[in-house]
């Protein structure tokens, strides 16, 4: 009955949280921006949330007669899915947790990052629009190249930590966050994490400026909303894994472990979004190019120095 | 890459900058006297229309959105007996205020024109004809055009002078 | 823990039989995806965690995306449909019907013989390094040199 009431608890916090991140967002660009954002709904623009919702909700659900159904139907699902059931594996304080996955958690989440691809890919396939299509193709090799070493960055800690499981990664962090003797890694892993859930300035897939908006073109309503929401689902399990995989997760002084996560999670969310405001989004090739001749080297050399210290001491 | 990281920086100092955003039903930007916003069509200082429905400016319009209706008094003096502007078309480009040759068409620093139902920015001639002389106080066209009308006769306009009598043989 | 088991072999089996009768390539893709997840699952119910998520990971997760990217490419139609609804006709079924059914009768003597499904105890992430890297090196050598000559091959081909 405690694991039911903490898995709802878990989904329905991430759900409005994500939800809310869609004004958070706003409200951030515009204060990087010297603008306000959207302050007319309710204290602040809280609200707007609420009115987009409505809004997204009774637009017409239109799935195009030239569209593969199933598929189209299916592409908003995968992706909200696949990254919700990944947070069953992150531990948020020492009692909050829904399932440890036999000492795999860290493989455990990677795999459903990996299988979130699936709904970019499908969704840009089913909508049958060339626009879409190309966004899918870019999502696929964007996902291939920045997954490599999306892993790759994470085996730093993993070996620090001797353990797959995030509650002894964390356990291990008690003296020193894994972000000083991993500091490449945790570059690295950032860079990539922001490609794997298409963040904005590796936001090709849907690049509204050259390809309308990507793999979802087509989609509309609240399949749309599911979309967007998912971005930010990811946003959130990045964030979170950045957290707990290089600063320490719940581990800090003073504070309640809670409010540690949850401020840890916070920072990275709002630094996701300054990202957006400040940098521009690179060419396909510079993409390309950025992750496979500097990001893997650099993920090697940071795995092939930290196994050669922890084998010296 | 040092570039990049700079970058974020700057952006990121603009936290505790100075908004540059107006709040605009609360606090209203000065709009200067020509402004091209809604239009609307003067009265001389006699109180009479300006309008001498010449057509010019529904030729001028790159929208076509005016569209006016001769109507002659009795004294010959012509006047729009429609006057209709769509300003779901117009884009305020300020041209009929160009070339109107009366100064009766002109555009005032108001744009605040939302409806909820498009046929409703369609204005009528009652809806644009205001009581006053606009921008220009005290210029009337048939005070200083040539044209005869009742209770002024040619020559009598200002700033002219008597018709030229071809039949006196003095120079 | 043994319902999971059947459930996910069930649903790898169906998932499976999709693959092959389906006539649209994209969607035996998915199918093949939801096989090699439940396939995972599987692993995970057997006590082998660190497979299980490698399973999803490697294959799942990379392979059939790449798979998805090839035929997405091929720009299948509806005309390549109808030519795979009629190369699917009954009599195609026989062979392969055969011979899975040889193999079914197979694996029934053998679990017959053998029992049920082993449960041994979890195997971490651990053994299965210190395994791949004891014993069995000159295997995992031996894969990574020809994955380095297919690397060598396709750098080389697609140039």
């Amino acid at each position: 009955m405690m694991g039911l009431a903490k898995v709802f608890g878990i989904l329905l916090v991430l759900v409005i949280l994500a939800a809310l991140l869609t004004w958070v967002e706003r409200r951030l660009l515009g204060l990087w921006q010297d603008r306000y954002g959207p302050n007319r709904v309710g204290p602040a623009g809280l609200l707007q949330v609420v009115a987009d919702m409505i809004k997204i909700l009774f637009k017409e659900d239109w799935v195009p007669p030239f569209s593969d159904r199933l598929g189209f139907i299916l592409a908003p699902a995968i992706v909200m899915a696949s990254l919700l059931v990944a947070f069953a594996a992150i531990p948020i304080t020492p009692d909050i947790d829904i399932w440890p996955m036999n000492g795999i958690g860290l493989l455990f989440i990677l795999a459903m990052i990996s299988l979130s691809v699936y709904s970019t890919v499908l969704g840009g396939w089913a909508s049958n629009n060339k626009y879409s299509l190309v966004g899918a193709l870019r999502a696929v090799a964007q996902m291939l190249s920045y997954e490599v070493f999306l892993g790759l960055s994470l085996l730093g800690v993993v070996l620090q930590a001797q353990s797959f499981d995030l509650r002894q990664i964390v356990a291990a962090q008690a003296g020193l966050w894994f972000v000083v003797p991993q500091f490449l890694g945790f570059v690295v892993f950032m860079t990539a994490g922001i490609a794997a859930i298409h963040r904005l300035p590796f936001d090709l897939p849907e690049a509204e400026s050259e390809l309308t908006a990507g793999f979802h073109t087509e989609y509309s309503s609240m399949k749309f909303g599911i979309f967007f929401i998912g971005e930010y689902v990811g946003i959130v399990l990045v964030s979170a894994m950045l957290a707990t995989l290089f600063f320490g997760g719940w581990l800090g002084p003073v504070l309640p472990p809670l409010l540690w996560f949850l401020t840890k999670t916070g920072a990275f969310i709002a630094f996701f979004i300054l990202l957006r405001a400040a940098l521009p989004r690179p060419r396909y090739d510079q993409l390309m190019a950025f992750g496979w001749k500097l990001l893997l080297p650099l993920a090697l050399l940071n795995l092939m120095v930290t196994a050669a210290i922890l084998l010296a001491t | 890459m040092y570039s990049l990281l700079r970058t974020i920086w700057l952006i990121f100092l603009h936290l505790f900058h100075r908004r540059v955003t107006v709040e605009y039903p609360e606090r209203k930007a000065y709009l200067a006297p020509r402004w091209r916003g809604r239009i609307i069509l003067s009265r001389d200082p006699d109180g009479e229309e300006r309008c001498v429905a010449c057509y010019l400016c529904a030729v001028a319009c790159p929208v076509d959105c005016i569209f006016l209706q001769k109507g002659e008094l009795v004294g010959g003096r012509w006047y729009p007996q429609q006057f209709r502007i769509n300003f779901s078309r117009c884009i305020f480009c300020g041209y009929c205020e160009e070339a109107c040759p009366t100064y009766a068409i002109q555009l005032t620093p108001d744009f605040e024109m939302s409806e909820y139902d498009r046929h409703n920015l369609v204005y009528e001639k009652e809806d644009l004809l205001i009581s006053g002389v606009g921008k220009y106080p005290g210029y009337s066209f048939y005070r200083v055009a040539g044209l005869a009308i009742p209770g002024k006769d040619k020559g009598q306009a200002e700033n002219e002078e008597p018709p030229f009598d071809p039949k006196r043989l003095l120079p | 823990m043994t319902v999971a088991f059947y459930l996910a072999a069930a649903v790898a089996v169906l998932a499976t039989v999709q693959v092959v009768a389906s006539t649209n390539a994209v969607h035996a893709l998915l199918s093949l995806i939801v096989s090699l997840l439940a396939v995972a699952v599987v692993f995970y119910v057997l006590g082998a965690p660190f497979a299980a998520a490698l399973e999803a990971i490697v294959y799942a997760g990379a392979i059939m995306v790449l798979f998805a990217f090839v035929v997405m490419m091929l720009n299948l139609g509806a005309a390549a449909t109808l030519e795979e609804r009629a190369w699917l006709g009954p009599r195609v079924w026989l062979g392969p019907g055969f011979l899975s059914a040889v193999l079914l009768g197979l694996l029934v003597f053998l679990l017959r013989t053998a029992g049920g499904p082993a449960s041994g105890g979890v195997v971490a992430p651990q053994p299965v390094g210190a395994a791949l890297f004891g014993p069995y090196v000159l295997a995992v050598e031996l894969a990574s040199m020809l994955l380095l000559a297919g690397l060598v091959a396709a750098f080389h081909l697609g140039r």
